[in-house]
């Protein structure tokens, strides 16, 4: 009865969104403040309603509603509840209904939040988010149900991919999505904008707090996508340029993009039709992430329950909107036009630098992505496009702008001079320098990937403090540096993330050890500095699992530090083996063991790496996240969004 | 030559038993230490034929450890490292390579990126260079409309 209710739920949210795709537009453009007003109650009964549909599910899920398709090919009743729960979004349909409903809150939020947007560009912002959500509620009903009943149900479930059955499936794909789709309110509020006609300051200071919202998730999201690859595919990679991750990496590149051109919007009111076509590109790029996923066109690990036929119809979504968008964007761009005038060395022109740079490096990976689909249709060859051609293509432009950013970010408005900026920055140069030369001194004879990558990375983080620190005046002035606006402590927290992310990944990269070999139980072995000796193992059964654990000791002269669990596992109901590596985690370097086959001469096969800063990457990205916060809470964007509630009164001078 | 033979064997009877198998394993691991690091080179630049997006390096798949075999097999032969991918590339097609090569509809793959950022940086040159030389934009230019709000403000 409850699928019923959700299925329900989910047709009248449809039809709802239908509504407000039309009603509110006709509104804004005839100017009736009834019709345009609709846009609100209807947002918030659309996400309801999408709400009641995923809670259903979720209910079905939970209570193991072996009546319900989707829960009889995705579940089993000995799963753990976290799973249940989380499996809720383990498989296509449930992934999509997630997605809409993502839509819908933040239509929702943006008719909870936007007291202050003028009337008719809310109502058109309200009507192109409906709109996104009307195409993939028909996607959802037409080809992706999930409250499809069985006539006959089995008398259990046929258990959820064991790769799946980990805490970063509960995490993992819901930040993703609210970053991806978060992208869908930049999108809205661009096409909107062109159907006004009319881009301005004000516009930049609305576009942003979503923008940058969803930037931080996408940020959040991809990162624990990473750790969980590290950790769970059992041999420590971060990283595969696989078509999936690259899926979710271009919103990103784009996103970064979009948020420092639409600083150039709200403080100089130039880039405008450049930041308008940002915004629609990357919500394109979303979806091409998702026709990617879907479609299973291009093959990764992902692909689970992908089909050729849904890959067609996310394709006409995303022939639509980004079409549409760009049709409109080539009929209104010219009337935006620039009214901010800068010199050729200006913070205007470093953050062009900033947008070159980004939005190329995005259109390598995409190239490259959609590279062997390309060369199989049109030039009959069946190749690859793996991560050396990424690390070749991609990293170049990473480096120029490592080296570009401290610079470019004390360069003043306007008109600046490179040589002032080079010499404030002389400090963290002088820092950069010194820390490479004493590593290039410590590991003589190994790749120069480390020590560049640590001069970047130095550069770039001490770049970003002495950046904040020049903000408090010439003199330095510690006081001030705590009365700073939010927004400059976010720019330099995030910049400082980049920093320590790009310095984590050339260490781990460079001077990672490993160590393969046949042990016997007992039998002590060293690696780069460690004893490790495997005790025991043992055959455990897990809830629905049946697990070999290796219980290995770790110590360092002589000293016990840890005694890890290294595990495979095997799931009987989905038939496939799993392998769960042991990390022993700490600040300077992970010690990571996966257990391996027993021998015939009754040894075992033990793996060891020795990855040093391998945390340090997702501190980076969780700093650049909450560098995205610092500056998501700052004052300017509070007191806009109030700003229509509150027109005297003012705010008492800090 | 024996030795390979015989462990070739015992590799041939494991995969005939289809045990599982994980990565480079350390009966794989070749006693010479140069040759075993460009082996681990090479492997890395193949690609696992039945896996997803996985080098041969990486994968669990037997397939893919007869192929890190067969690299071993041609480096002990003497082959260099460029015969070796030939000789894998002669077999198996230029799918197994991760970095595909520039012959060719490639080049258009690897210059892609330098050409597209020549025109971004062209395009950003040109728009940087107007916007330097544009005249200051007067700032009291408002609409009719504007002014006639201003006028009635004014006004009360």
């Amino acid at each position: 009865m409850t699928a019923e209710l959700g299925h329900f739920a989910l047709i009248l949210a449809f039809l709802v969104a239908v509504v407000q795709m039309v009603v509110p537009l006709i509104g804004a453009h005839r100017r009736w403040p009834g019709w345009m007003a609709m846009a609100e109650p209807a947002a918030t009964a659309q996400f309801l309603l999408t709400g009641f549909a995923f809670g259903a599910l979720m209910w079905a899920f939970i209570t193991s509603d072996f009546s319900l398709r989707l829960v009889v090919l995705n579940s089993h009743s000995a799963k753990p509840m976290l799973y249940k729960i989380s499996g809720t979004w383990g498989n296509h349909e449930g992934s999509m209904l997630l997605w809409v409903l993502i839509v819908t809150l933040f239509g929702a939020m943006a008719a909870w939040f936007g007291a202050g947007l003028p009337p008719t560009l809310k109502a058109r912002v309200l009507a192109v988010q409906s709109a996104i959500a009307v195409a993939f509620f028909a996607f959802i009903l037409f080809t992706s149900n999930p409250f499809i009943r069985l006539a006959v149900p089995p008398f259990d479930g046929q258990d959820l991919n064991p790769l799946l059955q980990d805490p970063g499936l509960a995490f993992h794909p819901p930040f993703l999505y609210l970053g991806y789709v978060g992208l869908s309110m930049a999108f809205s509020f661009a096409v909107a904008a062109l159907i006004e006609g009319r881009v301005d300051a004000a516009w930049g200071r609305w576009v942003r707090p979503w923008t940058l919202a969803a930037w931080i998730f996408l940020t959040i999201g991809i990162a624990l996508g990473s750790w969980w690859a590290y950790y769970e595919l059992g041999w420590g990679g971060f990283w595969f340029w696989d078509p999936v991750e690259n899926a979710s990496f271009m919103p990103w590149l784009l996103a970064a993009a979009l948020l420092h051109s639409a600083i150039v919007v709200e403080k100089r009111e130039a880039l405008k039709s450049w930041t308008i076509l940002l915004a629609i590109l990357a919500f394109g790029f979303s979806l091409i992430g998702t026709f990617i996923v879907r479609s299973g066109l291009l093959t990764s690990v992902h692909a689970f329950a992908n089909d050729p036929e849904r890959g067609v119809f996310i394709l006409g979504i995303l022939a639509f909107f980004t079409g549409g968008a760009l049709t409109l964007y080539a009929a209104r761009a010219q009337a935006m036009e620039a009214k901010g005038v800068f010199g050729m060395v200006s913070r205007e022109s470093a953050l062009v630098l900033n947008n070159i740079l980004l939005a190329v490096s995005c259109f390598v990976v995409f190239f490259g992505t959609m590279w062997p689909m390309v060369a199989e249709m049109f030039f009959d060859r069946k190749l690859s496009v793996g991560a050396p051609f990424f690390n070749a293509a991609f990293t170049p432009f990473m480096v120029v702008l490592g080296l570009a950013l401290p610079l470019g970010s004390v360069l003043p408005w306007k008109r600046g001079k490179l040589g002032r900026a080079a010499w404030s920055m002389r400090y963290a140069f002088g820092l950069a320098v010194a820390v490479t030369l004493l590593v290039w001194a410590m590991q003589t004879g190994r790749s120069a990937l480390g020590p560049v990558g640590v001069f970047l990375g130095v550069w770039v983080t001490s770049g970003a403090m002495v950046d904040l620190w020049s903000r408090t005046g010439r003199k330095g002035n510690l006081g001030r540096l705590f009365r700073l606006p939010r927004a400059d402590w976010g720019k330099a927290v995030a910049h400082s993330g980049l920093g320590v992310t790009i310095f984590a990944i050339a260490g781990l990269t460079a001077w990672e050890q490993e160590d393969i070999r046949v042990t016997q139980l007992g039998e002590p072995f060293e690696v780069g500095g460690f004893t490790l000796t495997l005790d025991k193992v043992e055959r455990l059964a897990g809830p629905n699992y049946f697990a070999t654990t290796g219980s290995v000791r770790l110590e360092r002269d002589g000293r016990a530090i840890a005694t890890l669990r290294p595990e495979k596992r095997d799931y009987p109901v989905a038939r496939m083996p799993t392998t769960e590596a042991a990390i022993d985690y700490r600040i300077m370097r992970d010690v990571y063991v996966v257990l391996g086959d027993e021998q015939a001469n009754g040894g075992w096969t033990v793996r060891t790496y020795i990855k040093p800063f391998a945390n340090w990457i997702w501190a980076g990205c969780l700093m650049m996240a909450l560098g995205g916060a610092l500056s998501l809470s700052d004052r300017r964007f509070r007191v806009a969004a109030g700003a229509r509630r509150a027109p005297t009164g003012g705010v008492p001078a800090e | 030559m024996t030795g390979l033979l015989k462990r070739f064997m015992a590799v041939l009877m494991l995969v005939l038993l289809a045990l599982p198998v994980a990565a480079v394993q350390p009966d794989e691991v070749l006693d010479d230490p140069l040759l075993e690091e460009r082996a681990r080179d090479l492997s890395k630049g193949l690609r696992c034929l039945v896996c997803r997006n996985e080098s041969i390096d990486e994968s669990n798949a037997g397939l893919a450890r007869d192929l890190r075999l067969l690299v071993r097999e041609r480096l002990v032969a003497g082959d260099s490292d460029d015969e070796v991918i030939a000789f894998v590339v002669d077999r198996y097609g230029e799918y197994v390579l991760l970095r595909p090569t520039s012959d060719g509809a490639n080049m258009l793959l690897w210059a892609a990126g330098p050409i597209m950022l020549l025109l971004a940086a062209l395009t950003g040159f040109f728009y940087l260079r107007k916007r330097a030389s544009a005249p200051a934009p007067t700032e009291a230019a408002l609409t009719e409309e504007e002014r006639q709000r201003l006028r009635e403000l004014l006004d009360e």
